[in-house]
């Protein structure tokens, strides 16, 4: 199992990357909320994927899943959408101005320098 | 009373001065500004009885205990003297500056906020016993020079000055910093007075050298000797009291101070001796030989302190000697002496050397001598300092500075004598330096002081009719070149109260009271080799000043490119465009490229450390086993990112991402994470919903041209990322450096915090403050979602900003 959620993990990063390097705004917030999914079944599966019941005591059980990345991930999970969210809004903001989303024309100007 | 305190008194007293300036107007802001430097030099002078009886004086004031850092007050002899000098010629410049600098017109409290910040940190270089603090007042002494240079800060010529200063200078400190770490770990101590004490183990050990050369490089820096002094003529275009002050009788002999207070602990190595007296004898040298060159008054006064500095060190290296033949025979010790007797002298000259010359400037409207002439007549009393002070520096009685050079000559004439390290086939080099670099120290004095005040005048060349100027601006001056007249005629009381002292101070060990350095001065000594060669000086100087005319336009074949100042411009030059040009190689100003920097820098770093440190291992036989479920959402989720890097519509996209957003879901419900598997649903669902809210406000889905090669570029550095973190996630997994601290919740979740749910009790009750802070984060980014939207930016699309 362990080896097919490698894969998974692998599979989303480079989605993710591949979204985040491209040039549309619009996809490098997808490629964003990729990476959280990505980093969150990398944590899980870190922490291994074994355990035959839920972290919550019961009486007779010994072999829980290990509640440690659980709760790193329901932290994870939290925060990536505080971000998501703030990205969006810059998103709406930043083509409101400049109607554009085409990040290669978003470069600064020479002049600043 | 602890006067370490007294060292920060004139920065202190500093916080008034903007205030007097304002609100006082009336009165010149020099006049409260006086009242330091002679509270100070009174002060000071209570201490001229102990000093003389070989005695010192220490106060301390901890800063940094656990560093071994602490300021430390430690008044010798030569901290004394310099003390003495500073709040002395302090004293009387900012006397010049309240007639020089006019109170309406100029920036007052800018001018003398730095120039008491320059006296503490002077005051500190000179009494600091802690190396470290010395450091810090040494660096802060080229602050203040380098604001005071760049006061007129409107002017090129100020900036470009303030500027090769700081460089210069601060560079030479950086060294000295390194010298003085270096010795502080050597001798286990950063008091100077230990190091000295302990100075017989130094010698020899492995960094000995290199530290005496860093420090040395401090050294030489600050007090402007070859190839360094190039800052000093350009620091001219600072006011002209500050000229004197910093640039003629103060900071440019800190150096000085550093090298007489290192005697102790570095002259038994011959580097020491021959780096410290060769370049002070090829300093004095060039200095002179170069000031014959200039027009500008203040120009020739400049080389002139180059020149004179040069002639110091070479003392200080000379009397560094002593140390290796019998304190009681050779003729070494008056090298010593000589060094801190010029050092005086020049002080005094010097100084009113440039006070005359910002007088003229500030009478006639001109600093260039070409156009001067004549002036004797209107500037009696101006001329006649000039002159004295420029007899003074050509070494000519009845003036203090005849003494000091013949005290002088005598010492290079020992050198050619003296046995060690090869200097008697070398040492006929010295006298021979020193002797032709006299008769240009000769020329120059006469060249200043005549072209300025004899011959015609040339009144066509000033835009204003010059005048004497007025008492108060002659009073510091005259001061000074009564000083340079009593000097020649009280040499020994001189030596007695300063010299002395502060020479048992330079060469402990060798005396254990200053009455035995007994030198005795006099004016007439019989006909001695040094009168001879005095003599010569004269003759010689004489003619070529005459006949200077025909021979001072062949300086003029010199390239301007091949001096050194072309040498630090193209240097500048280089560094600026060179760097301009690298930083815009990799600051395309692009998000992409930085984007790819970070990623390929993740990889490389990761997938090196990963086979170099051979921590990539993977234990198949840990995996949990395939099940079906798992397969079918692995399958659904990578369906879903592929429909994202395909949608042509945004729908699409939103719709897939919500796809990947439950299947992940269902990867919680499998790997038994009930908590996680709501949360996920919920964020998800809620995500969706925000993402079709802003979908109307945002543009289509496009690629913007984006070629083949560019996603392929793309496509190469994302698998890379990928492929790292997949076998990231097997090693991870597969190997355990530590034990996990999961147990621990486990086995106490129920007795420690009473509760079962073991991801919620590690939530709010074990980590509760994370969850606190995650509650935090999530306001700030809801504040800051909510005035982005609120936020008004003007001209909507159209306008851009730089244009």
């Amino acid at each position: 199992m362990e080896l097919l959620m490698a894969i998974v993990i692998g599979v989303l990063f480079t989605a993710a990357v591949y979204l985040i390097l491209s040039r549309s705004l619009l996809r490098i917030i997808f490629g964003t909320g990729l990476l959280s999914h990505g980093a969150h079944l990398l944590l899980l599966t870190m922490g291994g994927l074994g355990g035959t019941s839920p972290p919550v005591l019961a009486e007779g059980i010994t072999d829980y899943a290990d509640p440690l990345p659980q709760a790193l991930i329901l932290t994870a999970i939290v925060i990536s959408f505080g971000v998501t969210s703030f990205i969006l809004v810059l998103a709406y903001k930043t083509y409101s101005k400049h109607q554009t989303d085409n990040m290669d024309l978003m470069r600064g100007n020479d002049e600043h320098d | 009373m602890e006067f370490v305190l007294l060292i920060f008194f004139p920065v202190l007293a500093a916080i008034f001065v903007p205030i007097l300036f304002r609100k006082l107007k009336s009165i010149h802001t020099g006049w409260f500004v006086l009242i330091i430097p002679i509270t100070l030099f009174i002060y000071y002078t209570g201490f001229i009885q102990t000093t003389m009886n070989g005695g010192h004086a220490i106060s301390s004031l901890e800063w940094i205990p656990s560093l071994d850092i602490s300021f430390v007050s430690y008044i010798d002899g030569l901290s004394l003297l310099f003390s003495l000098l500073i709040t002395g010629i302090g004293a009387l410049v900012v006397l010049y500056s309240i007639f020089y600098l006019d109170k309406t017109r100029e920036k007052l409290n800018n001018f003398y906020v730095y120039l008491l910040m320059f006296m503490t940190a002077m005051l500190g270089i000179v009494q600091s016993d802690n190396i470290i603090t010395l450091y810090l007042f040494w660096e802060l002494t080229s602050i203040s020079s380098f604001l005071l240079i760049g006061y007129w800060y409107t002017r090129d010529g100020s900036r470009f000055g303030a500027l090769k200063s700081m460089l210069i200078t601060v560079f030479g400190g950086l060294m000295m910093l390194g010298g003085f770490v270096l010795l502080g770990i050597m001798g286990d101590t950063y008091s100077i007075r230990e190091l000295i004490a302990n100075a017989s183990n130094l010698v020899g050990q492995e960094f000995f050298i290199l530290a005496l050369v860093l420090v040395l490089l401090g050294a030489f820096t600050k007090s402007a000797q070859f190839p360094f002094y190039i800052w000093l003529p350009d620091a001219m275009e600072a006011p002209t009291p500050v000229s004197a002050y910093l640039h003629s009788a103060t900071m440019v002999k800190a150096g000085l101070y550093l090298v007489a207070r290192f005697t102790p602990v570095f002259a038994v190595s011959e580097v020491w001796i021959w780096l410290v007296t060769g370049i002070g004898l090829l300093t004095l040298f060039w200095g002179a030989f170069f000031a014959v060159k200039q027009t500008d008054l203040k120009a020739i006064l400049a080389f002139s302190t180059v020149s004179q500095l040069g002639l110091i060190m070479s003392l200080l290296g000379a009397s560094a000697i002593s140390y290796h033949v019998d304190a009681g025979t050779a003729l070494f010790k008056f090298a010593g002496f000589a060094a801190v007797f010029h050092l005086i002298n020049h002080a005094v000259f010097k100084g009113s050397l440039f006070m005359v010359a910002g007088i003229v400037d500030h009478e006639t409207g001109t600093r260039d001598i070409r156009k001067l002439g004549g002036l004797m007549g209107v500037m009696p009393i101006s001329f006649t300092v000039a002159f004295i002070g420029s007899m003074s520096m050509a070494g000519l009685p009845p003036f203090g500075g005849f003494l000091s050079k013949e005290l002088f000559l005598t010492s290079t004439l020992a050198l050619k004598d003296f046995n060690l390290f090869n200097f008697s086939t070398w040492g006929i080099i010295f006298p021979i330096v020193a002797w032709i670099a006299s008769v240009f120290t000769f020329i120059y004095s006469f060249y200043f002081v005549f072209k300025t005040f004899a011959g015609k005048r040339k009144k066509e060349s000033l835009s204003v009719e010059p005048k004497e100027a007025p008492v108060g601006m002659l009073i510091a001056p005259v001061i000074l070149a009564v000083l340079v007249v009593v000097i020649f005629f009280i040499p020994n009381v001189v030596g007695d109260t300063l010299v002395n002292p502060a020479v048992v101070a330079m060469q402990a060990g060798l005396y254990s009271h200053p009455s035995e350095v007994l030198v005795h001065v006099s004016a007439w000594h019989g006909w001695t080799p040094e009168l001879l060669m005095t003599l010569g000086i004269i003759g010689l100087g004489s003619i070529l000043f005459l006949t200077m005319r025909k021979w001072q336009p062949l300086y003029n074949l010199q390239p301007e490119l091949l001096s050194l100042n072309g040498l630090y411009d193209s240097l500048m030059m280089a560094g600026e465009k060179g760097m301009n040009r690298l930083s815009r190689l990799y600051m395309t100003g692009v998000f992409r490229t930085y984007l790819i920097y970070m990623f390929v820098s993740i990889v490389v770093i990761t997938l090196a450390t990963l086979f170099i440190k051979d921590a990539f291992k993977v234990d198949f036989n840990s995996f949990a086993p395939l099940n079906a479920y798992g397969i079918l959402t692995a399958v659904l989720l990578i369906l879903s990112v592929v429909m994202i890097l395909t949608a042509k519509t945004r729908i699409t996209a939103v719709i897939a991402l919500g796809g990947v957003g439950y299947s992940v879901a269902f990867f919680f419900v499998i790997y038994k994470a009930p908590d996680l598997a709501l949360t996920q649903l919920v964020i998800e669902t809620i995500t969706v919903v925000l993402f079709l809210l802003a979908f109307h406000r945002l543009p289509e889905l496009k690629r913007h041209g984006e070629s083949k090669g560019f996603r392929l570029g793309n496509f190469i550095v994302a698998a890379g990322v990928g492929i790292t973190m997949a076998l990231v996630a097997l090693s991870a997994h597969s190997q355990k450096l530590i034990p996990s601290i999961s147990q621990f919740y486990k086995d106490t979740v129920y007795s420690e915090a009473g509760g079962g749910n073991i991801v919620n009790v590690i939530l709010v009750d074990y980590r509760g403050f994370d969850t606190l802070f995650e509650i935090a984060v999530l306001s700030i980014a809801g504040i800051g979602v909510y005035s982005m939207i609120r936020l008004k930016l003007p001209g909507k699309g159209s306008t851009d900003e730089s244009k």
